[in-house]
């Protein structure tokens, strides 16, 4: 299959790979995806007191476009505050990385994973957890 | 392509373009010489007689007509096939297809090395039974199956043994009387000739054995395969199998070395593994599960390799491999596996390069990988609570 150029840029040199402490109350952390689906991806954010994302950080274990669809969002949500991060669509994804069809899923977990990762925020300080449910396509 | 079987086919395609049919001008006579001259040579590599093979459009469809036909032409005396969960798609799907026309089929599980479990198909086998149909060598993981131990059981129980040969024939010595073979679909494209050409042996002796065409029309290919005949892609076929006999030992020698090189090279990667049994397995085939690294990711970084994802991700179903799965695999390490095939114009610089990229990719993979870093944590994947999609 023939991957874009921007998929084979994320993937041959993703952004803001690594690992925040999660255990920190200013740190939000998603997993999202299973291992025998074939993808997992965490996603984990670090929040400044006006709730503006200030750092955030992938690993994924999944194909080319899962990894280029973390990595895409890593660098979306910084500087974002976390409302408006909330909105970040799966399509902005698929659109940005001229993913096809059946790399849609990809993109559907890489939202997954923002908000899971801004709803573990808001719980951590004291906020209510935002409704994720949405029809997938 | 083999070019020495593309200089072969050449002259068919434009200065001897008879028909191998038409029995009553030259043109035709040249051709169906040369048809002949091929069919010699595919018996010749097989131990076969000329006369029993029958010249098909490739492996699917030998494995179509053997496994209908023979249901067909011998459903008088049972409805019951004995296949495996490993087989190709093309042995399956006709097994299923053949399920809706009356026939019972029993799919045996094979062991974990992926190796059929003689006595678990001896006690599968009934006075019904008129098919046993194993593989010879797989596809994905290069298993070699016990088949002269196959066929005796199926002899001596009054079925017949078909072998879908298409990763064998030309890659090891496959022998249709030492191997007790009564039918054997094999395809060109598989040991360096043209695609969209194949064969069936069908034995004609101790005993004879017989199909029903699934082709009807001018009864070519002695009733068995009507239509006509694709002479440049069957002389193709015959030079490859000619190459394939005088150079198969020395080239199995040279490929089952690199591959050894290679396996040996990756295994010293933490959390890798070989699938299938490393003793019976084609020289050419090596299949490694990485743990934690996902198949396809992988493969988009070898891009220069010639290898294949046990993860058939790119299809919407998300499904790995059957044949890792019949083995016992679970779904996350199928999914971390990655067949690699190597060939006769594979160089030690190549398999070198393979090596380098491949430990480069994993290790550039897990890196990123949570699954990786989780499990140097020391946390049990199996009882995180994943968030399915």
């Amino acid at each position: 299959m023939a991957y874009s150029d921007k998929v084979i840029d994320h993937y041959t040199h993703p952004r803001n790979v690594g690992t925040l402490d999660k255990s920190k109350s200013n740190v939000g952390t998603g997993l999202v995806g299973a291992p025998e689906c074939g993808d997992v991806m965490r996603l984990q954010i670090e929040v400044d007191a006006n709730n503006v994302i200030t750092d955030a950080k992938f690993k994924t274990f999944g194909c080319g476009s899962a990894i280029a669809s973390s990595s895409l969002a890593t660098e979306w949500l910084k500087g974002k505050n976390i409302d408006d991060a909330m909105k970040i669509d799966n399509m902005d994804i698929v659109e940005e990385l001229s993913l096809p069809p059946v790399k849609i899923h990809c993109s559907v977990l890489a939202e997954d994973a923002i908000k899971a990762a801004i709803n573990d925020y808001r719980v951590k300080n004291g906020m209510e957890v935002l409704e994720v449910a949405k029809v997938h396509h | 392509m083999d070019p020495r079987v593309l200089d072969a086919m050449l002259p068919y395609f434009n200065s001897k373009f008879g028909n191998a049919a038409s029995r009553n001008h030259p043109f035709g006579w040249v051709a169906e010489e040369a048809v002949d001259y091929a069919r010699e040579q595919v018996a010749k590599l097989i131990g076969a007689n000329e006369k029993e093979i029958i010249f098909t459009s490739g492996a699917t469809e030998s494995d179509n007509l053997a496994i209908k036909g023979v249901f067909e032409m011998y459903k008088d005396k049972g409805n019951h096939i004995i296949t495996c969960t490993t087989e190709h798609k093309a042995v399956l799907d006709t097994c299923k297809h053949l399920e809706k026309l009356g026939a019972r089929v029993t799919y045996l599980q094979v062991q974990e090395d992926g190796l059929i479990d003689l006595k678990l198909l001896e006690a599968s086998i009934t006075s019904e039974t008129i098919l046993v149909t194993i593989m010879y060598g797989n596809n994905e993981i290069g298993v070699i199956q016990p088949v002269r131990a196959i066929a005796d059981l199926a002899h001596k129980h009054g079925a017949l043994f078909f072998t879908d040969a298409t990763q064998a024939v030309g890659k090891i010595p496959v022998n249709v009387i030492n191997d007790g073979i009564d039918l054997m679909a094999f395809s060109a494209h598989k040991m360096y000739g043209p695609k969209g050409v194949g064969a069936l042996y069908v034995r004609r002796k101790n005993p004879r054995v017989k199909v029903t065409a699934q082709m009807d029309g001018g009864g070519h290919e002695r009733g068995m395969r009507s239509g006509t005949l694709n002479v440049p892609g069957i002389v193709g076929f015959g030079k490859a199998c000619e190459l394939c006999r005088l150079e198969m030992d020395e080239e199995a020698t040279r490929l089952s070395a690199l591959r050894d090189k290679l396996q040996a090279s990756l295994l010293q990667l933490e959390e890798s593994y070989v699938n299938g049994n490393p003793a019976h397995r084609l020289p050419h085939v090596a299949n490694i599960s990485f743990k934690y690294v996902e198949g396809e990711g992988l493969m988009m970084a070898m891009k220069d390799l010639a290898v294949s994802s046990g993860s058939a991700c790119t299809s919407a179903s998300l499904e790995p491999s059957y044949v890792l799965k019949s083995l016992g695999l679970s779904d996350d390490l199928a999914h971390s596996s990655i067949r690699f095939g190597l060939g006769r114009f594979t160089t030690e610089e190549e398999v070198d390069f393979a090596i380098a990229q491949t430990k480069q990719a994993v290790t550039h993979l897990r890196d990123l990988s949570p699954l990786w870093e989780m499990f140097k944590e020391g946390i049990d994947l199996d009882k995180v609570e994943w968030v399915e999609h």
